[in-house]
């Protein structure tokens, strides 16, 4: 991006600003959810659109979430595209049916003569003290949904581009959001661009070992990759930024370059995300690998409240720097 | 505005009534044969005996205006206007199927048509309507492309007594409600949920009551009067063009047939089952056209040749229709870009 102009926004301010630009592109799209209208959401990244768009298209709704999720789907169905933000990712299983029995089968079903151009934001993952029903990290339920698509931004410069691209796209996407990255900075271009989905991307270069990383994994692994270099440890870092549809080339070359795999998720790591990263690669660049594959994920555990508790069930920075370590042993 | 009497109504348009809920009921009784002599791989859900209720609902519409429906779907996709040959197609699960095969009876649907689609889940389709309101709404406010195909429009879901329970029900009603969106709530009750009767899962009667929770018109027709059932279903459509909210109406009614094809309903006691084939729908009306001099005794049979030939004819069409290759299993999974083979 060196010759491109940027400035430097929050996570929030991203989301805030592909909603705000997608809307004034194309006049049809609608946005749902609860408290997203004048609160401008529960985390704020909602604000000033319903001042900008008026409350025909900035809808605060009941808490009905699934209501919300079907009217959001009958309204694309009928070609008005619309993003719902579901306020804590938890509450999307009140929504479970319209998105797996509907949404996601909708253009199938119907011999691709239908479509649904829709995008749920879930506000996912731990952020001190939220417990069991605040924290949870839910993306690999609906990567085994097919007929929906999963993505994660883990930066502003992501957020805002695979957010437009979300919007833009004729399927059902589910953008994870994570609540610690909010406040986080970072630059994004100037004018207008967009991230593809399917994409992933390298976030920092290195030789020995590949870690794989989304959401707010993503600091803290770029954080243990620091310390590794210190003990002469080259950590890539590669992130997908969409689970559904898979960068397989990317994961490919980032291997064929390290030959070692870790992979990180806050999810659990019973049937995480991971599993399948683990898989493609065991199964399709096997030759690649030098060592076995590491995953590391959050304990089989409902999320704690205790902070100490909490921590201890989520991966941090030094057991990612243990896991590389042993993948080099 | 239409009511419950012959005289006011154009004669072509009572026989149309007539006609198409003969078709229907015939419809069903030859999907139920061309599925017992193999034709037919999966499962279906007669609508016969509710004839009235689709017909007289779908009357009152026009094309800018959608419609959502359940498993017992057949019967709505017809009087919206659904082709037998592309119905058929459907269930013998061929290529020029409305679905190309991929969804069967309880997945039908065309958006052209009007038809968000029959449902295999109960309560499934009723947020869908309150969605498709959303955007006749904004189709009536804004200017983009499409906006033609639905301005202006009503958004109408059938569901049954069973699925009143349901969550997805009341947060629907409520919605709607709350952004005084133009939907038609339509409750067939035929008094059975699946293999229960309505006494043993609810405790009220007239589902419509269900209204005044969410400050919504609540309206009560005869479900096996097709007059009836328009009549009413003029005024709610009438409310809902003007901006004034969406309303419940119940059709009392009752399904001649099992919950499906194969379901012999031992569950129903033999009064009750009686009492409502007196109220068929068809018959009834077929003698007040004939008592009002509006049909003599052959023009029913001409009915009857009609719809024989039409259905003989889409047998035919959906049997010379080609099987799908198995390999479009794969596709269709995402709309552009991605096959459904590599994708994870």
């Amino acid at each position: 991006m060196s010759e491109v102009a940027t400035r430097r926004i929050s996570y929030s301010q991203a989301l805030n600003e592909a909603l705000s630009e997608e809307m004034e592109r194309d006049p049809s799209v609608l946005m749902l959810g609860e408290d997203v209208a004048a609160p401008g959401g529960v985390f704020g990244v909602t604000k000033g659109l319903y001042e900008k768009f008026g409350e025909n298209r900035v809808l605060d709704t009941p808490i009905s979430e699934e209501a919300m999720v079907g009217a959001a789907l009958g309204a694309s169905l009928l070609g008005v595209p619309t993003v719902t933000e579901i306020m804590f990712g938890d509450f999307v299983t009140l929504a479970m049916d319209q998105l797996v029995n509907q949404a996601a089968k909708f253009h199938y079903m119907t011999g691709g003569r239908t479509s649904a151009p829709m995008v749920v934001r879930m506000v996912t993952g731990t952020a001190g003290a939220t417990a069991a029903q605040h924290s949870q990290s839910l993306e690999s339920w609906f990567t085994h949904t097919p007929g929906l698509k999963v993505v994660t931004a883990s930066t502003p410069y992501e957020a805002k581009g695979l957010l437009k691209s979300a919007i833009r796209d004729p399927d059902p996407v589910m953008f994870f959001e994570h609540k610690l990255l909010y406040n986080s900075k970072g630059d994004v271009p100037e004018g207008e661009y967009t991230l593809p989905l399917g994409e992933g991307a390298v976030v920092r270069e290195g030789t020995d070992v590949t870690v794989v990383a989304y959401l707010n994994m993503l600091p803290k692994v770029l954080q243990a990759a620091k310390k590794l270099d210190r003990e002469g440890i080259s950590v890539e870092v590669w992130n997908p930024r969409s689970l559904v549809p898979f960068d397989r080339a990317g994961l490919e070359r980032t291997l064929s370059k390290t030959g070692r795999l870790v992979i990180v998720h806050e999810a659990p790591r019973r049937s995480g995300f991971g599993a399948e990263i683990a898989a493609i690669a065991a199964e399709e660049y096997f030759d690649s690998l030098k060592a076995p594959i590491c995953r590391l994920g959050g304990a089989n555990t409902p999320i704690p409240y205790a902070p100490e508790m909490e921590n201890r069930v989520i991966p941090g920075v030094e057991n990612i720097i243990e896991a590389v370590r042993q993948t080099l042993r | 505005m239409p009511n419950n009497n012959l005289q006011n109504y154009n004669p072509e348009f009572l026989a149309r009534l007539y006609h198409d809920m003969v078709l229907i009921r015939r419809f069903e009784e030859r999907a139920s044969e061309l599925r017992n002599a193999g034709h037919i791989p999966g499962f279906l859900h007669p609508y016969i005996g509710q004839e009235a209720v689709a017909v007289g609902i779908c009357a009152a519409l026009g094309k800018n205006d959608f419609i959502a429906s359940t498993h017992r779907g057949h019967g709505h996709i017809l009087a919206r206007g659904g082709e037998p040959k592309h119905m058929f197609a459907e269930l013998y699960a061929r290529q020029d199927g409305y679905n190309r095969a991929k969804g069967g009876s309880l997945h039908i649907a065309n958006i052209e048509l009007g038809i968000i689609g029959a449902n295999g889940i109960v309560g499934g389709g009723i947020p869908l309507v309150v969605g498709a309101a959303l955007a006749i709404k904004r189709a009536n406010e804004a200017d983009y492309p499409g906006t033609e195909k639905c301005a202006g429009g009503v958004s109408v879901v059938f569901f049954g007594d069973g699925a009143s329970n349901e969550g997805s029900f009341h947060e629907s009603l409520n919605l709607a409600a709350l952004w005084k969106l133009p939907v038609i709530f339509v409750c067939e009750n035929n008094l059975y949920g699946e293999f229960t009767s309505q006494e043993k899962h609810q405790t009220i009667k007239d589902i419509a009551s269900r209204s005044s929770s969410y400050n919504m018109t609540g309206l009560i027709a005869d479900g096996n009067d097709v007059l009836d059932v328009f009549h009413v279903m003029t005024t709610a459509v009438d409310n809902a063009r003007k901006g004034n909210g969406p309303t419940l109406l119940e059709c009392k009614t009752y399904r001649h047939r099992g919950h499906y094809e194969g379901d012999m309903a031992h569950y129903r006691p033999k009064e009750e089952v009686e009492f409502w084939m007196a109220k068929d729908p068809i018959d009834n009306f077929g003698k007040r056209l004939m008592e009002g001099s509006l049909m003599k005794k052959e023009d029913f049979q001409t009915v009857e040749d009609e719809i024989e030939k039409t259905l003989v004819d889409a047998a035919e069409f959906a049997g010379q229709s080609p099987h799908p290759d198995p390999e479009e299993a794969l596709e269709n999974v995402f709309v552009e870009s991605y096959e459904g083979r590599a994708l994870l």
